[in-house]
C-alpha cells in the first residue's frame, strides 16, 4: 500500500499529462467498441444501445445470405490482393533504383518530387482522375483519340475500376513509402559492398546477395502490416470513385456499410458487416505474423 | 574506383525521370489550363504553358461565396484541430515515455490495440452523435484528434531525450507538467513541427468526417465543395458557361482552378514539410 502511494506520488503529474489522451481513447475508441453490441441487437435510436432488444446473430445471417455478400467480398478481396501484389513491391523497386543513383542531387530531387502526391487529398486525386479521364475533354482521351481510337469513358466503365484504383494508389504513395526502405538501405554496412566488389560481384550480384538480404526485415514487417489491411480498402477514395454504373466491381464492404448503415440507417446491419471486416482483418494479421515468426526471425510481436 | 556511365544508368535515369514527371506533370497541366483563355482550352491546345494568359477563373473562384466560406472553415478546423491534436498527443506520448508512471504498460497496450481493432464506422458515428457533436466544429477536430502512429513516433522521440533534462527540472523544483512544458517542448521543436504538419495536412484533406458528421452547408470544408463541384457535376455538361462576371469561362478550367486553390496551401508548405518529415517519419521506425 505504501509502495503504491509512493508510485502514485511519483507519477501523479505524469498521469495528469496522460489524462487528455486517456479521455480521447476512452470516448472515441473504446466506447465505440462497446457500441459493436448493437450488431447483436435491434438498434432503436429512441431506446439507445442498452435498451434495444437482443436478436442474436440475425443481422450476421442476413448479411451472409444476402445476394450482395459474394459480390462485396469478392470485390473487396480482389482490390486488397491487387493492392498488395502491385502496390507493395512498387516502392521497394523505386527505393532500389534510387539506391543505384550515384549523384546525390538527382536522388534527392526525384525523392522530393515523388513524395508530393502523398499529401494531396483523396477528393482532389479523384477529381483529377475524373477530369483527366473525361471522355469529352480529358487529356488522356485526347491522346487516345490522337492515336486513332475512339474515346473511352474510363470512370463509368466497371472494367477499368480496379486498374484505375490500384494505379492511382501507387501514384499517390510510391514515393512516400520508399522512405522506410531507403532508411533500411542506408543502414547496410558499406564494407559488405566493398568486400563483394573485391570478390568480383557484379551490380546484379550485389543487389541479390547484399542489398536484398539487408532490407528483408523491413520488407517483412511492412508486408505483415499490409496483409492486416487487405479488407481495409481506403473508404474515402472508393466512395468518391463510386457511381452506380460501376457497382459490379467497385462496391466494397465499407462503401456498402456507408450506404446501408449510415445513409439508409440500418445501424445494426451495418455494424455487423463492420465487425465481420474487422475480425477478418485481425485474423489476417495474426496469421501473417505467426507464419513470419515461424519462417523468419522477423515479426511484429 | 568509379564505374562508367553505361546502358543501365541511362535506363535508370529514364525510369526515375518518368516517376518524377508523372508526380509533377498533372499539377503543371492543371495550373496551365486554369490560367489559359477559353479558346485554347476548348481546342485542347494547352499542355505546359498557359495560352492567352488570364486570371478570370481565379476571379470566379474567389467571387464564389461558397468557396470563401469553406476556405475560412477549413482554416479554422486545421488550426484548431492541429493545436488540440498536437498538445494531447505530445502530453500523452511524453507520459508514456516515462518508465515509472503508474499503469504505463496497461495504457500502452490500450493505445496499441486501437491500431489493430476499432469499433468501426457506425458505432463511432452513433457515439459522436450521442455526444451532440454532429453539425459542430468539434465533429471535425475531436473524433480523429489523436493518431496512434503519431503518438508512438513522439513517444519514441521523447524516450531518446537525455535523462539530465528531467533531473535538472526536478532540481529546480518543477513538477512533471512543468518539465514537459518548460523544458521538453522547447527541445522538441523538430518533432512538433513534423507531427504538427502531418496533423495539419490530414485535417486540411479530411473529407470523411465532413461526410459523416456535417449536414449544415455553412460548416462544409473545402474538400466537400470540391467534391460537389467536380465530382457530382461529373458526366454532366462540359463546355463554356457564364459564371458570375461577364467573361466566358470553361467549366473545366474553373474546376482546375478550384482544385489548385484548394491544394495551394499544401504546395506552399511542402518545402518546409520536406525538411522535417523524412526525419520525423523515421524516428518512429527506429526500433530497439
Amino acid at each position: 500500500m505504501a509502495l503504491l502511494r509512493l508510485r502514485w506520488n511519483r507519477s501523479k503529474y505524469l498521469l495528469l499529462l496522460f489524462l487528455p489522451a486517456l479521455v480521447y481513447y476512452v470516448m472515441f475508441k473504446y466506447v465505440p467498441m462497446f457500441g459493436i453490441l448493437i450488431s447483436f441487437k435491434d438498434y432503436n435510436p429512441f431506446k439507445g444501445i442498452w435498451q434495444s432488444e437482443w436478436v442474436g446473430l440475425k443481422y450476421y445471417e442476413m448479411f451472409f445470405h444476402s445476394p450482395d455478400f459474394p459480390k462485396l467480398l469478392k470485390n473487396t478481396i480482389l482490390l486488397g490482393v491487387y493492392k498488395v501484389v502491385f502496390g507493395f513491391p512498387a516502392p521497394i523497386i523505386l527505393a532500389l533504383l534510387l539506391n543505384e543513383v550515384r549523384k546525390g542531387v538527382v536522388k534527392r530531387l526525384v525523392q522530393s518530387i515523388s513524395y508530393l502526391p502523398h499529401f494531396i487529398s483523396n477528393v482532389v486525386v479523384v477529381s483529377m482522375m475524373f477530369l483527366f479521364l473525361s471522355p469529352t475533354s480529358g487529356l488522356v482521351n485526347h491522346v487516345v483519340e490522337w492515336m486513332g481510337y475512339s474515346s473511352i469513358n474510363f470512370m463509368q466503365n466497371e472494367n477499368y475500376f480496379r486498374t484505375l484504383y490500384i494505379l492511382s494508389e501507387i501514384w499517390q504513395h510510391i514515393g512516400w513509402e520508399t522512405i522506410i526502405y531507403l532508411a533500411a538501405l542506408s543502414a547496410i554496412d558499406p564494407q559488405l559492398y566493398e568486400a563483394a566488389t573485391v570478390d568480383g560481384a557484379s551490380r546484379w550480384h550485389q543487389l541479390r546477395h547484399v542489398t536484398l538480404p539487408g532490407i528483408m526485415p523491413a520488407i517483412v514487417i511492412l508486408f505483415i502490416l499490409n496483409i492486416g489491411h487487405v479488407l481495409d480498402i481506403g473508404f474515402e477514395k472508393v466512395l468518391l470513385m463510386l457511381n452506380p454504373s460501376i457497382y459490379s466491381t467497385a462496391d466494397v464492404l465499407s462503401t456498402y456499410v456507408f450506404r446501408t448503415g449510415i445513409q439508409a440507417m440500418n445501424y445494426s446491419y451495418g455494424t455487423a458487416i463492420d465487425l465481420f471486416t474487422s475480425v477478418v482483418n485481425l485474423l489476417f494479421i495474426l496469421t501473417a505474423n505467426w507464419i513470419s515468426r515461424r519462417t523468419s526471425e522477423t515479426s511484429l510481436w | 574506383m568509379k564505374p562508367k556511365f553505361g546502358v543501365f544508368d541511362a535506363l535508370l535515369y529514364l525510369v526515375l525521370f518518368g516517376v518524377a514527371a508523372s508526380a509533377l506533370y498533372p499539377f503543371i497541366y492543371m495550373i496551365a489550363v486554369s490560367l489559359s483563355g477559353t479558346v485554347p482550352v476548348l481546342k485542347g491546345e494547352v499542355f505546359f504553358w498557359p495560352k492567352e494568359f488570364n486570371l478570370n477563373t481565379y476571379t470566379a473562384v474567389f467571387d464564389n461565396p461558397e468557396i470563401g466560406r469553406a476556405y475560412v472553415n477549413t482554416i479554422i478546423y486545421t488550426v484548431l484541430g492541429t493545436a488540440i491534436s498536437l498538445i494531447v498527443s505530445a502530453a500523452g506520448a511524453y507520459s508514456l515515455s516515462k518508465r515509472d508512471m503508474l499503469f504505463r504498460n496497461g495504457f500502452m497496450v490500450m493505445v496499441v490495440i486501437t491500431l489493430f481493432f476499432s469499433g468501426g464506422m457506425i458505432p463511432t458515428f452513433l457515439v459522436v452523435k450521442s455526444y451532440h457533436l454532429i453539425d459542430t466544429i468539434w465533429a471535425m477536430v475531436l473524433p480523429g484528434a489523436v493518431s496512434t502512429w503519431n503518438l508512438i513516433v513522439m513517444r519514441t522521440f521523447f524516450t531518446g531525450l537525455p535523462q539530465e533534462v528531467e533531473e535538472s527540472g526536478k532540481i529546480d523544483g518543477l513538477t512533471d507538467v512543468g518539465i514537459f512544458f518548460r523544458l521538453v517542448l522547447p527541445l522538441s521543436k523538430a518533432i512538433l513541427a513534423t507531427i504538427g504538419l502531418f496533423y495539419g495536412v490530414a485535417i486540411w484533406n479530411n473529407f470523411f468526417s465532413a461526410l459523416l458528421y456535417l449536414r449544415d452547408a455553412d460548416l462544409f470544408p473545402l474538400q466537400v465543395i470540391v467534391r460537389n463541384m467536380v465530382l457530382q457535376g461529373a458526366g454532366g455538361a462540359n463546355g463554356a458557361g457564364n459564371i458570375g462576371g461577364d467573361s466566358m469561362i470553361v467549366d473545366e478550367a474553373l474546376k482546375y482552378a478550384t482544385i489548385i486553390v484548394t491544394t495551394v496551401p499544401i504546395l506552399l508548405i511542402y518545402p518546409f514539410l520536406q525538411k522535417y518529415f523524412a526525419k520525423g517519419a523515421l524516428i518512429g521506425s527506429v526500433k530497439g
